[in-house]
């Protein structure tokens, strides 16, 4: 049963130009049409690079986004039918963990006041002083600290406080937006280790949004890749990394750097030519053709591509998950190797730069 | 997992006895070591200690006349019973001085309260509400502010009659969309923060993010702007005394009102005119100062 | 005892870069002076590719910014040699040193906006540097700089010539810089997080670019970063640096196949890998980088260190050969992770 169902999901920025009136002359097309699912108690990734609107998405499905189309199910109620009040008490179930550790908590707010402003905001009865001790003992911070300030702090630290807000309420569903990437290496671990216990510990379900694609293999059990707003695949953990299908995700996979000259020399990298293309203006059909090393004359720059299982050839292993989707025309065959990979040299996309 | 005692009780920067409390702690703490800082708060606080004990200090009431030593063109310098001399009705110019910081004091804070606290309430409603509001608001400090200060400040001052009160308002009038301006900026942007994104998912409703998240945020280049508006008022309060528009009674020693009256008899008495400019310049000197510091001390981004 | 130099002796020759016993201390008003650098020594030998590895607080921009020249001269005091081709750079006069950055010793930094000046076109800001240290003509310098655009990878040069940086992304950006550095083919390149900021496939192809262009030319490249799989792809020589010192230096396949320094260890242990399966633990380094001791007062990583002894605090370690076999591998402790008996003495 699923927790959380997005369904064409679409979140459209206007862009205004005019010097007395704005006139609205295009629209950054930040969420483009997406669905997923996630199932209570698991974890599903979301990965992208910067413009994919990753972040639009998780802002969006909690509401802190305007949604120009499409629906949001948690558990039954489809958020984006919900006014302020029922709004208001449905924020208790869904809270939201964010990257910038200092930038989403008021300087101003010692850190008592950051984490009993949930439980004062709903009404919580009870001690708030205990539930602030409590949070802070959960997260493994010491009591003391409930009286200094944000910037006292260090990152990590920081970044502990944001997340015991997030369980303050006892929520059910954590959106995580780049927990980790602002901290330092040696302490994104420690914060990645905090997320995964206290998934155990309070049966919590997340959505977690990262670039770092190692970290979100780590931690999720499902992954949906977006380029451009849209998810171009999505697929189990394991079945992602093993066997990716979508041209993109194998070249982002053979991007990432990994801590081993053996492998290192070994690898084969698919580069990818050119820049992200704009968000206000996608390419047409496929939104990935300008770029795709397995680009085909036919379909790929007029027709756009759903998400769907592939029909693998007997034997291959993806044939047996249907969980696993893409959206690319050519997906079986860039899997048996029948179409090969071009070699590229740098060529620009046609539009201005990433807006 | 969790972190052990010694992590927990260092802070970010190894140094636990620093950085510590909130927000305000942490500016007077930075205060305190500025340079700027302390040269601006020992002039500010001697301006207001002359000002609040002036019957104290000054040896002579402001207004008692002695004519027994005045000559056409040629006033009494310093000497030992009247340390800065005459002026050119026979009174203590020194007495004259001291009791002058009262009225610039008031001036200063009289029309800054005027100025900021209207000023605050239209830039508070802007930035809360935005919208057509914020557009209407905004179009009428516009307004205001299309018109040079100065000439703002003597159309009132001439409206309202000469009195020290109509250079009070005019003053205080002037600075009211200064102050909204910067308030409304100045919340605009906080409301961009992930902390307002964050009180939002909470559930917390709108009126108090603006209210206990955004406004408090947003007064720091406000109270860097009074601190410089007090400054400018005792400069604008003088200009406007110099121009006739204060207050008709001669007898009050007001020190613009000092300084024009040295017009005249410039040539003869040119010390005259030395010393109430000096005190002038000090006193606001001295907010410039503990203004710029000020900024520099709330800038969150200066911070470790 | 006296440290071995990360460095010397790896490649046969004379050094190209060497710095001795650098230490940079900076000092403001009210505060504690900061050792962001503390007696670091290093050798570069010509055409190598050198990685200096470390997270926030462990000097190593600082590190090249000093040897460079390039910190305010008022708040950081700097000391110790930095040896260029026989001139000591920490000495060189100004207008000397301003000469040598650009033509002899080039720089990329992090954030390519920030480095390029937004209201000159990039052309212009190549040809420049053309016109000044090579001294050439308006016109030569165009087409030189057209070229340089091409071979970073730019396509279209001529027309990019009269581009802003604001008109570029950020993978272009950088590539520009890269173009830039490269104008007067320096015979050092120095990349501080050269790909930090990008997206990872763009930071793919930047990397694939530097290792291009460095590859066949005598170039020196020293690559700057805090992510250890950056430089398992490119580097020649790694240094690891913690808290102003150098803590481990080894060519890379024995960095990786066999890494000494806990703090090294404890880096790779923390991140997840691709190439290893779904549920392996992180096992992240406790405590947070604010936790060190001076290094006076013993191992600056030992308030974190898993293997700290009763040794490691009083005196700090110094930096010798991992074992009698190895002495290009270099470790700070004295307790690594693979004690050979007899090799690493106090």
């Amino acid at each position: 049963m699923s927790l959380l169902e997005v369904r064409g999901l679409k979140v459209h920025f206007p862009i205004k130009k005019g010097i007395v009136l704005d006139r609205t002359v295009g629209h950054v097309r930040a969420v483009d049409g997406v669905d997923l699912s996630v199932e209570k108690g698991r974890t599903l990734g979301v990965v992208g690079e910067s413009g994919c609107g990753k972040s639009t998405l998780g802002r969006a499905v909690l509401r802190l986004e305007p949604l120009t189309a499409g629906s949001v199910v948690f558990d039954g109620t489809d958020l984006a039918t919900l006014g302020g009040k029922d709004l208001r008490a449905m924020r208790r179930r869904m809270q939201m963990v964010f990257q910038d550790p200092l930038a989403s908590l008021d300087p101003r707010q010692s850190v008592s006041s950051v984490l009993s402003e949930p439980l004062r905001t709903h009404g919580v009865q009870g001690s708030h002083d205990a539930r602030v001790r409590e949070l802070l003992d959960l997260v493994g911070l010491p009591a003391s600290a409930a009286n200094r300030y944000p910037h006292e702090f260090s990152g990590g630290q920081r970044q502990r406080v944001g997340i015991a807000r997030a369980i303050a309420l006892n929520p059910e569903l954590i959106i995580a937006d780049e927990p980790v990437s602002a901290l330092d290496v040696s302490i994104q671990a420690q914060v990645v280790n905090l997320l995964e216990e206290l998934q155990e510990r309070l049966g919590l379900t997340y959505v977690v949004i990262a670039h770092d694609l190692a970290v979100v293999r780590h931690i999720s059990d499902d992954i949906a890749v977006m380029y451009l707003g849209a998810v171009v695949e999505v697929a189990p953990a394991e079945s992602l990394y093993d066997e990716p299908l979508h041209p993109y995700t194998r070249a982002l996979l053979s991007a990432i750097p990994i801590p081993d000259p053996e492998v290192e020399d070994a690898r084969e990298r698919i580069l990818l030519t050119g820049d992200i293309p704009s968000a206000s203006a996608p390419p047409p059909g496929c939104r990935f053709h300008t770029r795709c090393p397995w680009r085909q004359p036919t379909r790929c720059h007029d027709e756009v591509p759903l998400l769907r299982v592939p029909t693998a050839p007997p034997g291959l292993p993806v044939a047996d998950s249907a969980a696993h989707q893409v959206a690319c025309h050519w997906a079986e065959q860039v899997l048996t190797g029948e179409l090969q990979p071009s070699s590229g040299g740098v060529t620009e996309p046609e539009s201005a730069p990433t807006v | 997992m969790s972190l052990s005692q010694e992590e927990a009780a260092e802070t970010r920067t190894g140094h636990p006895e620093e950085a510590r409390g909130g927000l305000a702690r942490d500016a007077v703490r930075r205060l305190r070591r500025s340079p700027t800082a302390i040269v601006g708060a020992v002039l500010v606080t001697i301006f207001v200690l002359v000002a609040i004990f002036a019957p104290l200090l000054a040896p002579y009431s402001p207004t008692a006349q002695d004519l027994s030593q005045i000559r056409p063109g040629s006033f009494p310098g310093p000497s030992r019973e009247h340390l800065l001399g005459l002026d050119q009705l026979g009174r203590d110019e020194l007495s004259r001085l001291i009791y002058g910081a009262r009225y610039s004091l008031i001036i200063g804070i009289v029309s800054v309260t005027i100025g900021a606290s209207i000023g605050i309430f239209f830039g508070l409603v802007a930035g809360a509400f935005g919208g057509w509001v914020d557009s209407l608001v905004m179009r009428l400090a516009d307004i205001m502010l299309a018109v040079p200060g100065l000439l703002l400040a003597i159309g009132i001052a001439a409206l309202l009659g000469r009195s020290l009160t109509s250079v009070m308002i005019a003053i205080g009038v002037v600075n009211i969309p200064i102050f909204a301006r910067l308030l409304r900026g100045a919340m605009l942007s906080q409301r961009e923060s992930d902390y307002v994104l964050a009180a939002t998912a909470l559930g917390v409703k709108r009126w108090r993010i603006v209210l206990l998240h955004v406004f408090p945020n947003s007064l720091a280049p406000v109270i860097v702007q009074a601190t410089l508006a007090l400054a400018t008022a005792i400069i604008d309060a003088a200009g406007l005394a110099f121009l006739g528009l204060g207050s008709p009674d001669p007898s009050i020693p007001e020190w613009g009102r000092m300084l024009a009256e040295t017009n005249s008899f410039l040539a003869s008495a040119p010390l005259l005119a030395l010393w109430p400019g000096l005190a002038i310049v000090l006193s606001v000197l001295g907010f410039y100062l503990l203004g710029e510091a000020l900024r520099e001390a709330l800038d969150p981004k200066l911070r470790r | 005892m006296q440290d071995a130099v990360p460095g010397r002796g790896v490649v046969q020759g004379a050094p190209l870069l060497s710095i001795r016993d650098l230490t940079v201390t900076f000092a403001s008003r009210g505060r504690r002076p900061v050792r962001a650098v503390d007696g670091v020594s290093l050798d570069i030998a010509p055409g190598e590719t050198v990685g200096i590895v470390g997270e926030s607080g462990s000097g190593k921009s600082v590190t090249s910014l000093a040897a460079l020249g390039l910190l305010p001269k008022r708040g950081a005091t700097v000391t110790g040699s930095v040896d260029f081709e026989g001139d000591d750079l920490l000495s060189m006069p100004d207008d000397e040193l301003r000469a040598l950055r650009g033509r002899d010793v080039a720089m990329v930094f992090q954030d390519p906006m920030s480095s390029l000046n937004p209201v000159l076109t990039v052309g212009r800001q190549i040809t420049e540097i053309l016109t000044r240290h090579r001294g050439m003509r308006k016109g030569e310098a165009r087409e030189e700089a057209a070229r340089l655009l091409d071979s970073v990878g730019i396509a279209d040069a001529t027309r990019r010539l009269g581009s802003f940086p604001h008109q570029l992304s950020g993978g272009m950006r950088q590539r520009v810089m890269i173009a830039m550095a490269l104008a007067c083919k320096p015979r050092l390149l120095i990349a501080d997080e050269p790909t930090t900021a990008l997206d990872v496939t763009i930071s793919a192809q930047i990397l694939e670019l530097l290792r291009e262009l460095v590859v066949g030319s005598q170039t020196a490249l020293v690559l700057i970063t805090h992510d250890l799989g950056v430089v398992a792809g490119l580097c020649d020589q790694v240094h690891v640096m913690y808290s102003g010192r150098i803590v481990e230096s080894a060519p890379r396949r024995p960095l990786f196949a066999d890494p000494q320094h806990p703090y090294t260890t404890g880096l790779l242990a923390s991140v997840p890998r691709l190439d290893q399966p779904r549920g392996v633990p992180l096992l992240p380094i406790p405590g947070s980088p604010s936790d060190t001791l001076p290094w006076s007062q013993g191992c600056a990583f030992s308030p974190r260190c898993t293997r700290s002894i009763p040794e490691c605090l009083g005196s700090p370690p110094a930096l010798l050969p991992a074992a009698a076999g190895t002495p290009h591998h270099l470790v700070r402790c004295v307790n690594p992770v693979r004690d050979h008996a007899g090799a690493v003495q106090q």
